[in-house]
């Protein structure tokens, strides 16, 4: 409706059409100016493109690691239910105390199973793999102990279970020394949260980074269409009219860059996969590289967005209305 | 339609471009700003279509005073007002039945309306054959004449023209003018400044001449010839 002159009817309200086409006339035009600022981009490929690529590998970095980190949780995770304790009997305790002790431990609710390692069993194995076979030979006695090897429950095998069930079969009277090797893991548990720290950090700098690179790039295609702003106003448009072929430019930006970073990690993945098989292999273990499911993958696209979004924005908010017709 | 009342300007840095002037334009009304460069003719027509605030003094469109529009609202005032540059301020690389759409576009006309005004206004002004050439491509007087169209193509009820004629001979001048005239009749209000005194010697229309930024006659062409007031 005009201002300045009551009852003088424009746009919309000429052609008199309903609120429910006018709401889809709306929409209509979004997709128009979005669809407009596509076909910008496509017109200045090569510019377009290498901003794109910027932002891509700006978000596979942090991406990258994202997926390393939380395969790296995997694979630690998949450890510590594994725990292990190891119990060297005393040398002194005679064959049919071992065996009581087997029996009564084997009732224990805590007990998954246990497996007995003799003396003489333990010093021949170690003679066929260290290669000591003929030296061995000249010892007097058996300097080995009697091993159990007691495997917790899955309840039971967290670091402050298997710990407390530890503390247990050390009061064991025939158990000299109880080992719980969970160190090495706690220590592990330790750098992954700092390298988990380390991810958010560099993907924070990085993503103010690709907020800073959209915020120019829309700036400077806001000093090139100066002369078309300020026309647009003089025939009476809106800053926000002539904000949001820059803000969808934005939006493309952020999606573009979004699919290149997907592209990318993929691809990484795929690369690594095989030195990856090989290290798992010479750990004797089945091991696969996560890759990116589809929830990730709708957070990497839709925080690729927003970056673009908000980088737009913060040009478009400063830009187009210091632009006026003098 | 146009009021100013007791309206000066003063530029920053102190540059006066209007002192206390008073004037009014009634609807339907056609009429001509003349004087020298600096006199004040741009500021006036700034002043209209809110490029440029008053210090002093009111200006009313309508009985509507600008100064109690904000900024947001502006860009709604400018669609009620034909605007016609000298400089004709076309996008030089969209085609006329863009430039001549685009305020259509930004008022939300539909796409079968748009073409409609846009056929109609190219119609009026003569170039209803030159519809997808570039502005580049146009002489003056035809990228003029899409500026008209442009300005006329939302019907507002005022156009604005600032130095319509500038660049162009006597005679496209005149064809010009005779658009304007045509407007006129079918009930616009038209106000041009123009310093072209042979163009509006040949015509009968109230003439408001500024001189350092104050108004020194206000009457019909025909009390103004051979006086060359201002000179």
């Amino acid at each position: 409706m005009s201002i300045l002159f009551k009852g003088r009817l424009q746009g919309a309200q000429i052609s008199h059409i309903g609120t429910g086409q006018r709401i889809v006339m709306f929409f209509v035009s979004h997709v128009r100016q979005a669809l407009g600022s596509l076909g910008e981009l496509w017109r200045s490929r090569i510019s377009s493109m290498m901003t794109i690529g910027v932002l891509g590998l700006s978000i596979t970095l942090p991406s990258t690691l994202y997926v390393l980190v939380k395969n790296a949780e995997n694979i630690s995770s998949g450890w510590q239910q594994a725990s292990e304790i190891s119990l060297f009997l005393a040398p002194n305790s005679s064959q049919g105390d071992i065996n009581q002790l087997l029996k009564r431990i084997q009732l224990w609710p805590e007990i998954d199973k246990i497996h007995f390692i003799p003396a003489d069993q333990a010093l021949e194995e170690f003679k066929q793999l260290s290669g000591f076979g003929d030296a061995l030979a000249y010892l007097s006695t058996n300097p080995l102990p009697n091993v159990v090897l007691v495997t917790p429950t899955e309840r039971h095998a967290g670091p402050t279970a298997a710990r407390l069930l530890l503390e247990k079969l050390r009061k064991e009277r025939e158990v000299e020394i109880g080992k719980l090797d969970i160190e090495w893991l706690e220590r592990l548990h330790a750098i992954i949260s700092v390298a988990q720290e380390l991810v958010s950090v560099i993907a924070l700098l990085l993503f103010l980074a690709v907020v800073l690179i959209i915020g120019n790039t829309i700036r400077l295609n806001i000093l090139n269409k100066k002369d078309e702003i300020l026309v647009m106003k003089l025939v009476g448009a809106t800053d926000s009219f002539i904000q949001r072929p820059f803000l969808y430019t934005g939006f493309w930006y952020g999606l573009l860059g979004g699919l290149l970073a997907w592209f990318a990690v993929v691809l990484l993945l795929w690369w690594m996969s095989s030195s990856v098989a090989a290290v798992s292999a010479l750990y004797q273990k089945n091991f696969n590289l996560t890759g990116i499911d589809a929830s990730t993958l709708l957070l990497m696209l839709s925080l690729s967005v927003i970056l673009g979004l908000s980088g737009s924005l913060l040009s478009v908010k400063r830009y187009v209305s210091e632009i006026e017709p003098k | 339609m146009i009021k100013f009342e007791q309206v000066s300007k003063t530029y920053a840095g102190g540059q006066q471009a209007l002192r206390k002037v008073d004037f009014q334009i009634e609807p339907g009304e056609m009429a001509f700003l003349t004087g020298h460069s600096g006199a004040g003719k741009s500021t006036i027509l700034k002043l209209i279509s809110i490029m440029e605030r008053p210090t002093v003094g009111r200006v009313l469109i309508n009985g509507h005073d600008l100064n109690v529009i904000g900024r947001k609202d502006i860009a709604y005032i400018r669609r009620d007002i034909g605007m016609i540059f000298q400089s004709h301020q076309l996008l030089m690389d969209k085609t006329v039945y863009d430039n001549v759409a685009l305020p259509l576009v930004i008022e939300g006309y539909s796409h079968k309306e748009t073409t409609k005004r846009v056929h109609s206004a190219l119609e009026m002004v003569g170039l209803r054959d030159k519809i997808r050439n570039i502005p580049i491509t146009l002489s003056g007087g035809e990228q003029q004449r899409v500026g008209i169209a442009r300005a006329i193509v939302n019907k507002p009820p005022l156009l604005l023209a600032d130095e319509p004629t500038g660049n162009l001979d006597p005679k496209l001048s005149l064809e010009i003018i005779q658009l304007f005239e045509n407007f006129n009749q079918a009930g616009v209000s038209v106000f041009i400044a123009t310093h072209d005194l042979g163009l509006i010697a040949r015509m009968k229309y109230r003439t408001l001449t500024l001189k350092n930024g104050q108004m020194i006659t206000d009457g019909l062409a025909d009390d103004f010839q051979g006086q060359d007031t201002y000179v």
